[in-house]
């Protein structure tokens, strides 16, 4: 008991990988698009968790916000919208390329163990949360909104130039087209 | 004790599924929900080394990175309607017009 108590934040952090892994497994894996949008899902509120843990608890909130409110709508009201269902299968394309697919997995596969090997050997370190603001306290999302506002305020209007081309491009791919004279 | 370093092997596995998923599956919403995943695990090494070097400007970056995200997905998913409208497919290997 008194182990378990001890080790809480580590549970917690392993049972927030393996709904990460498994929501990540379920998108690549099930072939209605619904399931997966659902299982991708999951996996965005296992990282908002993750994110709590880190003592990011502005960004967890906005994770859910912007993923869990805004994406995930949009993907599930895509696949409404298009009816997946009833567009013909996948086709076979892909058997030539099963050799090159072998190649990638493998590089892959020992990309991830020399990572596990290198990244678990170091001392782990439990520093303190950031929350101070010009040397007081303060919450994250403050700590936050001043070095975003204070430090990088010229990426942020740029950011939300992208943000205004990328809504005028989705407006005019959307719109129905006009039969061209 | 969880350090940097399980956040780092995580993030590694999940940009890895999602790089299998972007080779794997030819369906275009799969694919784009694969790119998601990708920059989830980015952010995930953001947030995780932010803490580790008590550095506040990896937050600032998850931020911008989560921003870019969302703008992504709304054009994907423009073009995804506007494909379905023109092909009625979304299949990636349908779409080879430019292909000669």
């Amino acid at each position: 008991m008194d182990w378990l108590l001890a080790n809480v934040p580590a549970l917690i952090f392993y049972a927030l990988a393996g709904v990460v892994v498994a929501g990540a497994i379920g998108v690549i894996a099930f072939s209605h698009p619904v399931h997966a949008a659902l299982s991708l899902l999951a996996t965005f509120l296992a990282v908002a968790g993750l994110f709590v843990l880190q003592h990011a608890e502005f960004l967890a909130a906005v994770q859910i916000l912007v993923y869990a409110g805004g994406v995930m709508v949009l993907f599930l009201f895509v696949i409404m919208l298009v009816n997946v269902r009833h567009l013909p299968d996948e086709p076979q394309y892909l058997r030539r390329l099963v050799p090159v697919a072998v190649v990638v997995g493998a590089v892959l596969a020992i990309l991830v163990g020399v990572g596990v090997w290198a990244a678990l050997g170091g001392a782990p370190a439990d520093p303190a949360p950031l929350t101070t603001v010009a040397g007081e306290a303060a919450g994250n999302t403050e700590a936050v909104g001043w070095s975003l506002y204070r430090d990088y305020l010229l990426p942020f209007e740029v950011v939300s130039v992208v943000l205004l081309v990328a809504m005028i491009g989705a407006i005019v791919m959307g719109r129905r087209m006009e039969e061209q004279p | 004790m969880i350090g940097v370093g399980h956040y780092v092997v995580l993030s590694l596995v999940l940009g890895a599924l999602g790089l299998v998923g972007l080779m794997v599956r030819r369906n275009f919403v799969t694919v784009l929900m694969c790119i998601e995943l990708i920059l989830n695990a980015a952010n995930l090494n953001f947030i995780a080394f932010s803490r580790h070097l008590g550095d506040l400007t990896g937050q600032v970056f998850a931020v911008f990175i989560i921003t870019i995200a969302a703008a992504e997905a709304a054009i994907g998913l423009g073009i995804i309607v506007a494909l379905v409208r023109l092909k009625q497919t979304v299949q990636l290997d349908r779409v080879n017009v430019m292909q000669g």
